[in-house]
């Protein structure tokens, strides 16, 4: 499997860390209700098919990634850099 | 039919022409009291169980392939109760005595052969560490014994002793654990459940789960609809899917683990072996072959196929600790798929849906589990009681911050 990083471009898979699904990057206020902490922490989609993810190019540049993939084939099918990925709005 | 030496003498000198299928192949009924979705180690022995212990017979297990298709058949096999936190103790402590008695309970070769487990390890921190576990062992009232570098030397004098960065300083010694062969325990399970009136549906994937008014009402089927009066989901490594049909969302990501095996050799691995560069582990099958793995893959995957750079790393540290698996042909990789939980333990427990229970999150450790679980699991199923080994096993352990998190990494699905 190969990952293209938005900095460095088509590397090998072993360069990169896996984290988790993007919920990572939607982490509730210190005062949200434990249920919000429950749900960021430990509740997953984890959806057969397409997928994001947040990944670390860790033995390249060390920018943390969005990759967006297939579960089912391990297609990647697209990367943005995480600090410029759309958060999801919290009230 | 019951299995003993005295069948295999005669159907020997009858041609072998009365053996009988191991369990039927019905057609699936209107309704049933107990649907168990999933039938796999874990479905097998909660059908088994509800029947042979709590009289709840009228019970089928739906499968979607074949039993004997899924983790059940693709584990490496290993058995043990080597944990050491509560809520994991005393319910690995309960599987294992299950397995020692599972042959004649099941009347069933299940090939269970307790050859020992020995976990290398390889630093003074690491001896600590083993030391405590192997203490939490003996206190659970399993076995376990500290051995160091020279008695480890005369049991397994094949591996490499002095590799610079792994250098073996001594095990952990469980001599009750070991390994069983995994598609008879499917097929000693399926035997028992339908020689006790369990129907075993295979081909028939679960598409749907009807509930009413928060009850659930029976399961949609690719062979039609089906009522139930109480529905529950085992099927590891799909979990998520299945409890989605239920509207709910489990606290688990999908990871593929690979194994491989070697073509068949002489006998001359006779333990379990771990060793301390990534998840290393090896034994030898009855075939011969040499049967190991390591860590999952990483990252979520529903392919049941790993990639190569799994295959490679397992390769590195075999050959790290024993180099004279070079010598040797790798005959067969493959992958299954499994709940990975952000504790790494897994889930016995009734959902927010009356009569809709679900068993999943077990990981890479459930074949150990099966008789253990199934048993607990038909328990909750027909006494509404959670049984004392898996009382803490709870669907919201995580959200109270009770985690039984045994590696202690934190709760990261794919780190445990
Ligand atoms: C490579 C590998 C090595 C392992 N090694 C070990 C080991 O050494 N020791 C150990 O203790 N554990 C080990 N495990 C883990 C162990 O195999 C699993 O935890 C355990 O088998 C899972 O439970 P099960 O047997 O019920 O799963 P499965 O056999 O996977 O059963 C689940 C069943 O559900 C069915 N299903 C899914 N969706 C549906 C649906 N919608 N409708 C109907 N049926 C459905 C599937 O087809 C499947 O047959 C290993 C796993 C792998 C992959
Ligand atoms: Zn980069």
């Amino acid at each position: 499997m190969r990952i293209t990083c938005p900095l460095c471009g088509d590397r090998d898979r072993r360069e990169f860390y896996y984290m988790g699904h993007e919920t990572y990057l939607n982490r509730p206020a210190a005062d949200a209700p434990l249920p919000e902490w429950d749900a960021y922490l430990h509740l997953r989609d984890n959806p057969a098919g397409d997928t994001q993810e947040l990944w670390q190019h860790e033995a390249g540049c060390g920018a943390w990634v969005v990759v967006t993939r297939n579960t089912v084939t391990h297609e990647v099918k697209g990367s943005e850099l995480a600090e410029t990925y759309p958060r999801e709005a919290r009230t | 039919m019951r299995y003993s030496a005295w069948q295999i003498l005669k159907q020997g000198l009858t041609g072998n022409t009365g053996w009988q299928p191991h369990w039927r192949s019905p057609e699936p009924k209107a309704e049933y009291d107990v649907v168990v979705i999933g039938g796999g180690g874990h479905g097998l022995s909660t059908a088994y169980y509800l029947a042979k212990e709590y009289g709840i017979t009228n019970v089928a297990v739906l499968e979607k392939g074949y039993i004997g298709g899924g983790n059940v058949g693709r584990n490496t096999t290993i058995v043990r109760a080597n944990y050491g936190i509560d809520g994991n103790s005393e319910f690995y402590s309960h599987s294992l005595k299950l397995w020692e008695d599972m042959e004649q309970e099941l009347n069933y070769n299940t090939m269970m052969s307790q050859r020992g487990i020995i976990n290398l390890f390889h630093s003074d921190g690491q001896r600590d560490a083993f030391a405590k576990r192997g203490n939490m062992m003996i206190s659970q009232g399993d076995d376990a014994i500290m051995l160091g570098r020279d008695e480890i030397r005369e049991m397994l004098p094949y591996i490499s002793y002095d590799n610079p960065r792994f250098p073996v300083y001594g095990g952990l010694y469980h001599p009750r654990g070991g390994t069983a062969r995994h598609d008879a325990v499917a097929w000693g399970f399926a035997r028992g459940a339908d020689q006790r009136g369990v129907d075993i549906i295979q081909q028939c994937e679960v598409t749907g789960i009807d509930i009413e008014n928060g009850v659930v009402r029976g399961v949609q089927t690719s062979r039609g609809p089906i009522r139930a009066k109480k529905v529950a989901i085992v099927v590891a490594g799909r979990s998520s899917q299945v409890a989605a049909m239920a509207g709910m969302r489990l606290p688990i990501e999908s990871h593929v683990l690979q194994a491989f095996v070697t073509e068949g050799l002489k006998p001359c691995v006779d333990h379990v072996i771990s060793f301390g560069m990534g998840h290393f582990y090896l034994s030898q099958s009855d075939k011969g072959g040499l049967v190991f793995g390591g860590d999952i893959d990483f990252y979520a995957s529903y392919a049941s196929r790993g990639n190569l750079h799994m295959a490679e790393h397992v390769m590195e540290a075999g050959m790290a600790l024993m180099p004279m698996i070079g010598r040797a042909k790798v005959l067969r990789s493959w992958g299954g798929i499994m709940d990975m939980t952000p504790d790494g333990s897994p889930f016995i427990d009734r959902t927010q849906t009356e009569g809709l229970f679900i068993n999943c999150g077990w990981c890479y450790g459930g074949f150990k589990a099966v008789p253990g679980s199934g048993k607990c699991f038909a328990h909750l199923m027909a006494t509404g009681d959670h049984h004392p080994a898996a009382s803490k096993l709870r669907l919201d352990r995580l959200a109270r911050g009770h985690v039984i998190d045994e590696e202690a990494t934190g709760s990261q699905h794919n780190l445990h």
